[in-house]
């Protein structure tokens, strides 16, 4: 069974169709790749994933479970995270608190006990610590783990976003335009990190891309999406030969 | 110094701040005992505790969770007069002076509590400036309410109006305890510096533990990116409740401490209207966002001003303004921050240490 399963997936804003029986089926630990001209709907697919919008119609199912216009919270916590085309990072707090509001839901202690210092919160504190450095030595980014997430440099603020994304555990970590903004050079080791992160964390992934290195260089397979609709879909080197799909997006 | 360089950066922060708070009150209880501090002060000394508190519990709506209230002394009007109502009640059943107190002031931070649930659950779930209007009117609703309220207790129970006294029905033994305007007369004078100070530093503890626990990481990325906190999982409206309830319930206990220090309790416009709630904001502001510290020293400094500049008589409230726009240029202007880190006293310390290593 695929670990991710989308039926029929629409959308309206008033009488703009943003999204039209979109179907998608991911199975567990592939590496996904949604692409797609300006405005075809990626990101607003994103969105009803994980739950910002509700569909105006289809189902989306995650490893057996309807998780169709569920809240964003009840998503996360079956297991879908996600990071953000233009960076959403809580830039006035340190890169390890960052990676610490991710594992909130993984490692717990009540407020209470959080304020009288309790045994339960060191003891929690301490792992979750423990925990956060992992992650941030895997993104190369424990020796910054006392700065602001705002005084880190663009490469870096993408991978703490990834880093906070995979700190709650997810079973589907979708990536907004990962290399956005990112050099030759960044966007190299961004494709290490993401095959990386798919290996070492037994990941599935989903990304959006509009860099065809990146997307040709790690996507098995591919979804092209034009105007709402879905255009192409299969592996990624038989969709980008596709004939209506260079002419819709990578030009004649 | 060890024992300081093992703690980590924020822990140490912390551990400054409250010394300094311990370093002032002994500072001034010598003084005190010792009968070198006028009048005029030692009648300050529990307001400035007030004030601190306020400042603080306010920090935590404004700076930390990033919702802007302007109606915070209406929850410090509401432990007051809960505080205030519940000695008067119990003067004869309670004998025990400091148990009595205890209790007061629990019930005091109670009751503000419940209240900021109130108000939070309906309006925290908006996004915007709503929790500004709410309070706004909710202070002002408060004060004018227990402006116009009479309570009165017999032996058949409590008596409640908000006309006047004669239509409480009491019987001849009855005592008026909430007599509208005229408030609650009577209170027992039972704060002094010392418990404002075990407050404070009670407030304090809560605040930066909270700040520095798994719930106070949660309010704080609410307030730097909601989006982003719900994508990771964070209940926005449980956290955002839980921190504006915590910061009314310390109001409260602001509230009870104020009104033990007065003999007879009124919800006047100058304390508990508007101008206190902005007075408190004013100290926020100044004392700077999610910084405690900052909030006490601006709280101590802007309720002493006035009293000492009292002896320059009609200029005192233009001394008293160009005194906080200089405050605020030294503390937040971009250049004088980088003057400020260029001279800090910490290099001069530093510099020296390096010498002497060498």
């Amino acid at each position: 069974m695929a670990l991710l399963e989308v039926k029929n997936l629409g959308i309206s804003f008033g009488g703009l169709r943003a999204v039209n029986e979109f179907c998608i089926k991911i199975e567990k630990g592939q590496l996904y790749g949604l692409i797609g001209p300006n405005g075809a709907g990626k990101t607003t697919i994103f969105n009803m994933l994980t739950g910002v919008y509700k569909p105006t119609d289809g189902i989306i199912t995650l490893d057996g479970q309807n998780i169709t216009g569920k809240k964003t919270i009840e998503i996360n916590k079956a297991g879908i995270a996600r990071t953000f085309q233009n960076i959403r990072l809580f830039k006035d707090l340190t890169v390890l608190d960052n990676v610490k509001v991710g594992l909130h839901n993984n490692y717990k202690y009540s407020t209470v006990e959080g304020i009288l210092r309790l045994p339960a919160y060191r003891r929690t504190e301490k792992v979750m610590n423990e925990r956060a450095m992992e992650l941030l030595e895997v993104f190369g980014i424990a020796e910054e783990a006392e700065q602001l997430a705002a005084n880190l440099p663009y490469g870096k603020q993408r991978k703490l976003e990834i880093a906070r994304a995979l700190a709650t555990d997810p079973k589907l970590l979708l990536l907004d335009e990962p290399a956005a903004g990112m050099n030759p050079n960044e966007t190299l080791e961004l494709m290490e990190t993401i095959r990386f992160v798919r290996d070492n964390f037994d990941m599935t992934i989903l990304l959006i891309e509009h860099d065809m290195k990146l997307v040709s260089g790690i996507c098995e397979e591919l979804t092209v999406l034009n105007f709402g609709q879905v255009l192409a879909q299969g592996e990624t080197s038989e969709v980008l030969n596709n004939p209506e799909v260079i002419k819709a997006y990578l030009g004649e | 110094m060890k024992f300081m360089k093992n703690m980590n950066k924020t822990t140490r922060q912390n551990m400054i701040t409250y010394a300094m708070v311990i370093l002032a009150y002994i500072i001034f209880q010598t003084l005190s005992v010792t009968g070198n501090l006028s009048s005029l002060m030692q009648g300050l000394l529990v307001p400035l505790c007030t004030y601190s508190i306020l400042a603080v519990s306010l920090n935590l709506t404004v700076g930390v969770l990033g919702e802007l209230s302007l109606g915070h002394a209406g929850f410090m009007c509401i432990g007051a007069f809960s505080s205030a109502f519940f000695t008067a009640c119990t003067k004869d059943i309670i004998t025990n002076d400091l148990l009595r107190f205890m209790i007061a002031f629990l019930i005091a931070a109670v009751c503000a509590g419940i209240f900021g649930i109130l108000i939070g659950i309906p309006v925290l779930r908006l996004q915007g400036d709503y929790l500004a209007i709410v309070t706004l009117a909710f202070g002002e609703i408060i004060k004018n309410i227990i402006n116009a309220m009479y309570v009165g207790l017999d032996e058949n129970g409590f008596h409640f109006s908000l006309k006047d006294s004669m239509s409480l029905n009491m019987t001849e033994n009855g005592r008026i305890i909430i007599k509208g305007a005229q408030g609650i007369t009577g209170t027992a004078r039972q704060s002094n510096f010392t418990i404002g100070i075990i407050l404070l530093l009670l407030t304090l503890v809560i605040v930066l533990n909270l700040m520095n626990s798994r719930s106070g990481r949660a309010i704080m990325s609410i307030r730097d990116n909601r989006i982003a906190a719900e994508s990771v999982g964070i209940d926005i409206t449980k956290y955002k409740i839980m921190a504006f309830a915590i910061s009314a319930s310390l109001a409260g206990l602001a509230g009870c401490l104020y009104a033990h220090n007065l003999s007879s309790l009124t919800a006047l416009p100058k304390n508990f209207g508007y101008n206190m709630s902005i007075m408190i904001l004013v100290y926020v502001v100044l004392g700077g966002m999610a910084n405690m510290r900052g909030s006490v020293i601006a709280a101590v400094v802007l309720t002493m001003i006035p009293e000492l500049l009292r002896e320059i008589g009609e200029y005192r409230m233009l001394i008293y303004a160009v005194i906080m726009i200089v405050m605020m240029i030294f503390n937040w202007s971009p250049k004088v921050k980088t003057w400020r880190e260029a001279h800090s006293l910490k290099d001069v310390f530093h510099k020296r240490n390096v010498k002497e290593a060498k």
